[in-house]
């Protein structure tokens, strides 16, 4: 086996046992009222971090991609107008590959 | 009243399957240009099905960089699931051997959807909905673009780089911007981990700075214990 799969095989693996880990933790972890509070809130703010990561930044560095930023701000006008879930993502790849038609 | 919201809970979790699960097609062209095999791509979309780690792994690959560190970045990221499954855990009531086929769907959009549900009936039936359009559709279209890469030659060239962010957005969205005390203290929350994860992306390999941002959370609750 070639260490590529090997590489994928452990992924493969290793993601598996994290998903189930979270899911099989003793039940008394969660009897913790601050372990309880924790667990509800900490998806926000991981959601509002993979909105900021994957908007804001390429591998290690900051950047300011115009297209998908103005795709992001057209979800918001969309968002803003109570469109439905499905336009909000319409308009973000819409405005972003319009933009990148015309070269931006 | 509980049927509106279960079909609603229905319709957000296709929404959400078939949206996200078109993106396939990126990781399917990009892993493939990156130099893995069609066989090795589809089994990370089969297997790991955890759409931040996959491309993790290929970007490391296509650097040709180092397996054993791309392998452990792939897994950090996956770290975040942990922390879904805790609190998934209460919120699906799954027990016993169920958990071993339920925990493939522990994945940012299965928890984002069954987060924004008013209850948990409709939180399970929103989990489980956007769990299997997903997993359909992600394999699926992973699958066409791994094969068609050459004809797909740049998947940002229709925008489907936005769709993940735009997803995360739409789906906090209601949490944030209502005037009750719960968006309150989310807002904060939101916009901290935003913060943290930008400022700590220079300084730490990829994967570290989201999971960072759930040390604002920790900073809240010691903050305004309840």
């Amino acid at each position: 086996m070639s260490a590529t799969w090997w590489a994928v095989v452990a992924v493969c693996a290793g993601c598996y046992a994290l998903k189930l880990a979270g899911l099989s933790a003793p039940r008394r972890i969660l009897d913790h009222p601050g372990v309880q509070r924790f667990a509800a809130l900490v998806p926000v703010a991981l959601l509002a971090a993979l909105i900021a990561v994957q908007t804001f930044t390429h591998g290690q560095s900051l950047v300011l991609d115009w297209p998908r930023t103005a795709g992001l701000g057209a979800a918001v006008v969309a968002l803003l107008l109570r469109a439905p879930f499905l336009v909000v993502l319409a308009a973000a790849a819409l405005v972003t590959a319009l933009l990148r038609l015309a070269g931006l | 009243m509980e049927t509106t919201t279960r079909s609603s809970a229905t319709r957000d979790g296709l929404g959400v399957g078939i949206a996200v699960g078109l993106s396939g097609v990126a990781f399917g062209a990009a892993a493939v240009t990156a130099g893995l095999s069609v066989a090795q791509t589809c089994v990370l979309s089969l297997f790991a099905f955890t759409g931040a780690s996959q491309f993790a792994l290929a970007g490391v690959v296509a650097g040709g960089g180092n397996l054993v560190a791309g392998a452990a970045g792939a897994l950090l990221l996956g770290v975040r699931n942990s922390l879904y499954g805790l609190r998934l855990a209460g919120l699906l009531g799954i027990r016993g051997w169920r958990r071993i086929p339920v925990a493939q769907g522990v994945i940012d959009e299965t928890t984002a959807v069954a987060m924004s549900q008013p209850d948990e009936e409709s939180a399970r039936t929103g989990f489980f909905v956007t769990f299997v359009t997903l997993y359909l559709t992600w394999n699926a279209t992973t699958l066409l673009g791994a094969l068609g890469t050459s004809s797909v030659a740049d998947p940002a060239v229709f925008g489907l780089d936005a769709v993940g962010p735009a997803t995360f957005l739409a789906i906090l969205w209601p949490r944030l911007t209502g005037d009750d005390p719960e968006a309150r203290t989310l807002r904060p929350i939101a916009i901290g981990g935003a913060a943290v994860a930008l400022a700590a992306t220079p300084f730490t390999p990829a994967g570290v700075p989201v999971l960072l941002a759930s040390v604002v959370v920790l900073a809240v609750i010691l903050r305004r214990p309840r």
